[in-house]
């Protein structure tokens, strides 16, 4: 069963995302890892980037196949987990705890029509 | 991934569901990707010993008393000098040199043919035999319902084919077969395999099938395997998938196949063209590509040189025995030569290369 954390909030395409102080920390699910695999390459956006809700930021990629990344909020990136350029696999490991990038947002209400643990938790078991 | 209702299983599916497989349709098939996870599978059959369910293979025998003629009219390389028990790679051929499919030929007899084709190849490579058949004194049966096949692989699989099954296969040389017993019903067990590894293929009916996959899997000693690591480990080693580095369009020089045409047997379809090519070169080529990135080339992106696109990624992994990222792709011929520097466009960006040969990993074959 995958794991799923109170307080965060989730976009449909399996991202998550937690906002303090105007900063949000973006990652991928426990379910989406789970549904991946052995994850063997991140491709992160890179630093004063921008993103959009909703739009494609990057990838995650399995031994299998690539599987894109969409932001769920807009804003400048800050930030990326420099430490999956050379151990991805760390996602496999623990997802929640090795976020992929943090981003300024722009809007924190953007977050409001993301779904929470339990409507995410929903979808994971269709 | 859908799931229709046409899907086909093979006499293992409910074994897979079972051991909580992944699954995913592949050839028409409803089959497992992965078990425990892909690099631990595939790390299993590079250093112990793996099981795959191949029953969705087909199995198609050629009998009569032109048998032999016959199978060397489709068949690119040469099975005249076949003793009866050996194997050989291969491929059939349109006139146009392009490949119908790639196969296993396996004498049985002196005129008795055993022919191993791809799954989503099963019903077009059928009607190909027996449309060419016409004239030939000989009898076509597509025996693919009938049985199961597993592939057994990985450098203890002689060990473990002995130990648990009860098989006497120490002595069998690789790309040989023999027809035996197990369970008291016929067999075909072969010592072959598409891991690049030592290993053999058994073909027996559903039962028996389904007891050799219990024995392997509850001994603990022999790990199932899915086939996600089936594709690593062959594309590890160069071997080509039909539908990625072999097509109806592809030939078989233009994969790099050439040691398996025979081109002074008298005739075979397609030998015209593949002399033709031998002879005054090809103008697309399937080459290895290794990027200096980590990037991961895929299937369908396209290879870049000098700002052009010049061809199409086949297959590509960052591969799990060297974690290089690596690709087969068919190319324009004049970017063949190793050595030549290439790009991959993966997604937004353009990740640069080298062309290498297609042997990403050494085999390491019994001989």
């Amino acid at each position: 069963m995958a794991k799923v954390i109170e307080g965060l909030r989730y976009a449909e395409s399996h991202e998550w995302v937690k906002i303090e102080g105007g900063i949000a920390t973006v990652g991928i699910t426990d379910y989406a890892q789970s549904q991946l695999g052995n994850i063997v390459y991140v491709d992160m956006p890179e630093v004063d980037d921008e993103v959009s809700k909703g739009e494609e930021f990057g990838a995650v990629e399995s031994v299998k196949a690539a599987s894109d990344l969409y932001s769920p909020v807009s804003g400048k990136v800050v930030e990326i987990n420099e430490a999956l350029e050379d151990q991805p696999e760390l996602i496999n490991q623990d997802a929640f705890e090795n976020w992929i990038m943090k981003v300024e947002v722009s809007d924190e209400t953007e977050v409001e029509d993301l779904l929470d643990a339990a409507a995410y938790e929903l979808i994971t078991n269709k | 991934m859908e799931h229709t209702e046409q899907m086909q299983t093979t006499c293992l599916h409910d074994k897979h569901i079972e051991l909580g497989a992944k699954m995913s349709p592949f050839a028409g098939f409803d089959m497992p990707i992965e078990y425990s996870g892909i690099v631990e599978e595939h790390n299993a059959v590079r250093h112990a010993c793996g099981i795959f369910d191949v029953s969705h293979m087909g199995e198609v025998l050629v009998t009569g008393p032109q048998a032999e003629e016959y199978v060397n009219h489709i068949f690119t390389n040469d099975v005249r000098e076949m003793e009866p028990g050996k194997v050989q790679y291969g491929m059939m051929c349109h006139p146009t040199g392009g490949v119908v499919d790639d196969l296993l030929v396996y004498k049985m007899g002196a005129e008795r043919f055993f022919l191993v084709i791809n799954a989503a190849n099963i019903d077009k490579d059928y009607a190909w035999i027996e449309q060419n058949a016409k004239g030939y004194d000989v009898t076509t049966e597509n025996q693919s319902p009938r049985y199961g096949q597993v592939a057994i692989q990985g450098p203890e699989a002689e060990a473990k084919v002995e130990k648990l099954l009860g098989l006497k296969v120490a002595d069998m040389v690789f790309y040989t077969s023999k027809e035996d017993t197990l369970q008291g019903e016929p067999i075909i067990v072969s010592r072959t395999g598409y891991t690049g590894e030592d290993g053999f293929e058994i073909y027996a009916s559903h039962e028996v099938t389904r007891w050799i996959w219990d024995t392997c899997v509850k001994s603990g000693e022999v790990l199932p395997c899915g086939l996600g690591c089936r594709d690593t480990l062959r594309f590890e080693v160069g071997l080509p998938l039909y539908g990625h580095e072999l097509s109806d369009d592809i030939t078989p020089v233009e994969a790099g196949l050439s040691m398996f045409c025979k081109l002074d047997k008298p005739e075979f379809i397609g030998k015209e063209v593949l002399v033709e090519q031998k002879a005054n070169g090809v103008s697309k080529r399937v080459v290895g590509i290794e990027l200096t990135d980590r990037a991961i080339p895929r299937n369908g992106y396209e290879v870049e040189a000098n700002g052009e696109v010049i061809g199409t990624v086949t297959t590509g992994y960052n591969t799990i025995s060297t974690g290089k990222s690596v690709c087969m792709a068919l190319v324009d011929a004049r970017y063949g030569k190793l050595g030549t520097e290439v790009a991959v466009r993966i997604r937004k960006k353009v990740f640069g290369g080298v062309v290498v040969k297609k042997r990403f990993y050494e085999k390491n074959y019994k001989k």
